[in-house]
């Protein structure tokens, strides 16, 4: 469960990002955030992984306030998310076998039932053929596959992801916002951020409309 | 605790994997740490050896009585009933005046020049045995022999041995002294391969950080890292004692020879050994703890 409570969110510039942001997102829901370049779609987001802090309200997360967690349980409270990250930030120095390692190694798995994992995930975005390659070579869709495979390993209990069908075509768009509804109909609850409208249309899904910083009604 | 374990096993095997991911880099960084620390380990084997030879001669407890030139062999004679009679004298030898200046000739290659002599110059001498080796008693037997009438002059022997020991006590902090100065000089190098590695791992760590990974995981293989290296210098550093010693062990010997004395190289003994290995890895520890704790903060997010 997400729920967010009169957040606001100011840069240290003066730049007021969020502005009174309230809203609950259920365990096992799906939703979309969208709004124009620059809304604050990734700053809420990035809120959520306490990657940036509120400056004032309350960011709760499976139970936990993020906003007062302590640096050393900031780390904890990661392993529960899955997150897409709008730069994707994959690893090309290593195999795409060992980038969806990462999060396991991360976590202390016993590396034989790691691999059993790692397979069983690269198999559910399709790339369980591709495990020796090197990301490099892979298509701007298979690093996004990619991506996707790396966030759900360590089986999240929460999917965030920001805009991550920004740069693809519509068919592998749609794949993409597919195999997030996939997981959402296992009970994962799923965040996307996004500025598609294209795909906003098809989804049957609840959507936060952000508007300089504020919720749109 | 196997989630401990496999964490600092990954950790291990990623540090060491990280070595002979640049060899070249690695090896150089070794021969560095190895030869700063060959400098201070080598003297201070040096000094361990000198030592045990001069303990070997301190041991011999020998005065040498010279006699008044013009004493008579009366005079050494009673010397020598005194001498039998002293309760700190072991054992004592006379050597005449004549034998001394035979000896003189035969040894030193100034026969020519004795030869030019009007009268024999050396007086008639005793080599005592003291009973005691304690510098205190051959002190005070040495005041009380000069005091004997017909001596002109008593000497300690091991004086000498005493004097070096002084010596080595000065050259052993001197090895000190230069093992803190090579010591941060190891720190520093440490504190740079990380800063370097931190600088080229960026992305990995910053990921890493993301997905859930704590501090001590991601600072862990650095850690390794730099206590590995220095194990590997100290290693080298020993090994490199180890070359040393084999280059000068055989002309040592020879000169020692000349000088009547057997005595050869040692290397470090097992416990130095050990702590030879365990300051470097001490040290390369703190370097790279050093440098994480300065720059790892800095990679977001925090």
């Amino acid at each position: 469960m997400i729920s967010f409570s009169q957040v606001c969110k100011r840069y240290p510039n003066g730049f007021t990002a969020l502005q009174d942001i309230g809203f609950t997102v259920e365990a096992g829901e799906m939703a979309l955030v969208t709004g124009h370049s620059g809304a604050g779609k990734s700053t809420l987001l990035r809120l959520i992984a306490a990657i940036e802090r509120p400056t004032s309200g309350s960011v709760i997360v499976n139970g936990q306030n993020v906003g007062a967690l302590k640096s050393g349980a900031i780390p904890y409270l990661r392993r529960n998310l899955g997150l897409v990250f709008q730069d994707q930030k994959i690893l090309f120095d290593r195999s795409v076998f060992d980038n969806v390692m990462l999060p396991l190694q991360v976590g202390g798995f016993d590396s034989r039932a790691a691999s059993g994992r790692v397979r069983a995930a690269l198999d559910k975005v399709g790339l369980r053929d591709r495990e020796k390659a090197r990301p490099i070579t892979l298509s701007g869709g298979e690093q996004q596959r990619l991506c996707i495979a790396r966030a759900i390993v360590h089986r999240p209990s929460i999917l965030i992801a920001d805009e991550p069908t920004s740069n693809l075509d519509i068919g592998y768009a749609k794949d993409i916002m597919a195999m997030f509804r996939a997981f959402h109909q296992v009970g994962v609850t799923v965040l996307i951020a996004t500025h598609d409208t294209e795909l906003l249309s098809e989804m049957a899904v609840r959507i936060l409309t952000l508007d300089h910083g504020r919720l749109a009604a | 605790m196997s989630v401990w374990l496999s964490h600092h096993w990954h950790a291990f095997v990623l540090s060491l994997k990280r070595l002979a991911a640049a060899p070249v880099g690695s090896v150089l960084s070794i021969l560095v740490i190895g030869v700063a620390f060959s400098l201070p380990a080598g003297i201070h084997m040096l000094l361990g050896n000198i030592q045990t030879l001069s303990a070997h001669i301190a041991s011999m407890p020998q005065l040498s009585l010279f006699l008044r030139v013009d004493a008579g062999d009366e005079e050494s004679a009673q010397i020598g009933v005194r001498l039998r009679e002293h309760p700190q004298v072991a054992s004592f030898e006379f050597i005449p005046r004549d034998r001394a200046l035979e000896q003189l000739k035969q040894e030193s290659g100034l026969a020519g020049l004795m030869e030019g002599l009007e009268r024999n110059p050396l007086p008639d001498a005793f080599v005592v045995n003291a009973a005691s080796p304690l510098p205190a008693v051959l002190e005070a037997l040495r005041t009380e022999l000069q005091a004997w009438p017909g001596v002109e002059h008593a000497q300690l022997d091991s004086a000498w041995a005493s004097r070096l020991d002084a010596l080595l006590n000065l050259g052993r902090l001197a090895v000190l002294m230069l093992s803190i100065l090579l010591g941060f000089a190891l720190i520093a190098v440490t504190f740079n391969t990380i800063r370097l590695q931190i600088l080229t791992r960026r992305d990995e760590i910053e990921v890493s950080k993301l997905i859930g990974a704590t501090a001590g995981f991601i600072r862990r293989p650095f850690l390794y890292f730099g206590a590995l290296q220095g194990v590997a210098g100290g290693l080298a550093a020993w090994f490199i004692l180890l070359l040393g010693i084999r280059l000068l062990d055989t002309e040592l010997r020879k000169l020692a020879q000349l000088y009547g004395v057997d005595f050869s190289l040692h290397h470090l003994s097992m416990e130095e050994s050990l702590i030879l290995l365990l300051v470097s890895a001490c040290l390369g520890w703190i370097g790279a703890w050093l440098s994480v704790a300065s720059h790892l903060w800095r990679i977001e997010p925090y």
